[in-house]
């Protein structure tokens, strides 16, 4: 049987045949906890295998970043919890310092194209953007995993988006993330794997290929899988990707074109509510977060330096920044935009979730009206106001002038 | 695995019920209860048609229903509570995804049914499903057809649960 990229790489790690609609039990090559659900994956661990030892310590992890350093007590023992069981099994963790995990985790090639990686991180599934399987589940799973390493997978029925057309010049990788996730809504990719193609997502870069991929959560998808091209094979050391097969089924097969885009945003409260950001140009806004896993990376750090760079954010405007992990912090740090950032007005925090989770970079109030790059809008996500989603370059814009702008008001 | 016992048929308007979801099955308003000898008594207590459930469901029971069984919340209760009253399995036409994975990993026999001629049976009549042969049969006659159990719900059930079944390796 012609096998789907999804099929292909469970396969990989199964003993039994891989069909979508089938129950098999996958080999897992990265299993972490966070912090965020770490500490009841330790709990059912000693719960259940009394004395026992994780399977591989090797290939277990602990990553720390919803919550770093912890600002509240039961954040600070749960990851206490993590940090002695760790010491106690041999499981390394990267700890308050490091980073938002699954950025960790492809940074320092843990997760690699073609594997398979679990943990208690929902948007874990950020995996395919580098054409690995990755999935978040529930604190018992992840024992599980931690004890036997292989867990059991429905295989999910797969789909095409074929993206057709270039990416327009004043357009970004969240523009064009933000497109499809407003075109698919929540249920044409409901349970499904969506296999991403076409030029544009060829020619993405690997930080535009997370971007893209974060989002397949909000998406409703299982995961979405880009096949690596040169540049990802390359950060990896190989040198052939995974492909799908050229007869395999798709249940459904999308095609949209984007060679008109323009720069797009969510309204609040969902994150499937897309439009145009011209149609609400003007709004005026105050506040902005750049960040998260969605959109914190060097590269979408760096888009947002250059905008910066002899401009400032709008007096009366709280613009934050969180870069994604340490590595990127450091490099935009010697290469001189974090002054940059500082400079121009914003607030620049240590890497992790940052503005996404848990307030660790400030809240919003009630009638604030929000701008951040991350993947959910949600009532009460970040806070009492109401956060619209959208691109580090809209971001960037609006909080220069206040208001909900495009880039192009800018950078005439 | 045969599972034999009395059957309920959960119909609304001559047809299996389907979207059957965690809060008709187990309400929130229960969801402080720890432990599963207590579950029992509040199973179906918000499903319409079904609110006594609890209280005439015997022991070695079957559940015949419709599509997307279980979808909603991942609370546990809502698989445990059938434990508790030791029906003996749900045969559904769908589940929904985390239902099928707190179900299966607690070793709680879940089936799923391909086609079942429901004019020839009825809440009350004695049933048996054979989830190897496929079958499902009253007095002898085959009355519908099961989906195959996967080799992961069979590792998990023989072993009790799927922490269990982590010791067998
Ligand atoms: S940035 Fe937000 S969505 Fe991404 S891993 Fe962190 S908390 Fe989850």
């Amino acid at each position: 049987m012609p096998m789907t990229l999804v099929e292909k790489i469970l396969a990989a790690h199964a003993d039994e045949d891989v069909t979508a609609g089938k129950i098999v039990w996958i080999g897992i090559d990265v299993r972490s906890a966070r912090d965020f659900g770490g500490a009841n994956v330790v709990k059912n661990f000693k719960k259940y295998y009394p004395g026992g030892k994780v399977q591989d310590p090797a290939k277990t992890f602990f990553t720390f970043d919803c919550n770093v350093p912890a600002n509240t007590i039961p954040y600070a023992n749960n990851q206490q919890i993590c940090r002695m069981f760790a010491k106690d099994q041999g499981i390394k963790v990267y700890d308050v310092d490091a980073g938002i995990g699954s950025h960790v985790m492809i940074e320092e090639g843990l997760g690699y194209p073609g594997s398979t990686v679990v943990g208690t991180d929902s948007h874990l599934n950020i995996m395919g953007a580098v054409g690995a399987f990755g999935q978040g589940m529930g604190d018992q799973d992840i024992a599980f995993v931690f004890k036997t390493g292989k867990t059991w997978f429905e295989v999910p029925g797969s789909m095409v988006v074929n993206i057709h057309g270039d990416l327009p010049k004043n357009c970004s990788a969240k523009d064009l993330t933000l497109f499809i996730t407003g075109k698919l809504g929540t249920k044409t990719a409901l349970g499904k794997a969506i296999e991403f193609r076409g030029p544009a997502i060829d020619k993405l870069d690997l930080a535009g290929r997370i971007t893209l991929a974060s989002m397949a959560t909000e998406m409703g998808a299982i995961i979405g899988l880009i096949v690596p091209g040169k540049e990802v094979l390359k950060h990896f050391g190989q040198k052939k990707a995974i492909t799908p097969d050229k007869d395999a089924v798709y249940e459904k097969i999308i095609d949209l074109d984007i060679s008109s885009l323009v720069p797009q945003i969510a309204k609040p409260p969902k994150p499937d509510a897309v439009v145009g950001v011209a149609s609400l140009n003007g709004r005026e806004i105050h506040s902005v977060f750049i960040g998260s896993c969605t959109n914190g990376t060097y590269e979408d750090i760096l888009a947002v330096a250059k905008i910066m760079k002899g401009r400032n954010v709008k007096p009366g405007i709280v613009a934050t920044l969180v870069p994604a992990t340490m590595k990127a912090w450091k490099r935009l740090l010697k290469e001189g935009h974090i002054s940059t950032l500082i400079e121009s007005g914003f607030v620049v925090s240590n890497p992790g979730c940052g503005g996404c989770a848990s307030g660790q970079i400030g809240m919003t109030g009630e009638g604030q009206v929000h701008i951040s790059t991350s993947n959910r809008n949600f009532a009460g996500k970040q806070g009492a106001g109401d956060t619209y989603l959208a691109s580090p370059e809209t971001a960037a814009a609006s909080a220069i002038l206040g208001r909900i702008a495009t880039i192009d008001e800018v950078m005439k | 695995m045969i599972f034999k016992g009395r059957v309920w048929v959960l119909l609304r308007d001559g047809k299996l019920i389907d979207d059957i979801d965690t809060d008709m099955i187990f309400h929130n308003k229960y969801l402080a209860i720890t432990d599963i000898a207590e579950m029992g008594q509040y199973t179906f207590d918000n499903l319409e048609g079904y609110k006594d459930f609890a209280k005439k469901a015997q022991p070695g029971d079957i559940i015949i229903t419709g599509q997307n069984f279980g979808s909603g919340s991942s609370r546990q209760h809502a698989v445990d509570c059938f434990a508790s009253l030791k029906v003996s399995c749900v045969a559904a036409q769908s589940f929904g995804a985390i239902y099928k994975r707190n179900a299966i990993n607690s070793g709680f026999p879940i089936l799923t049914i391909k086609e079942i001629d429901l004019a020839r049976v009825k809440t009350g009549d004695i049933v048996e499903m054979d989830s190897d042969a496929g079958t499902i049969k009253k007095d002898g006659f085959t009355i519908g057809n099961l989906e195959p159990l996967s080799t992961v719900q069979k590792d998990i059930l023989k072993a009790g649960n799927v922490f269990e079944y982590a010791k067998t390796l």
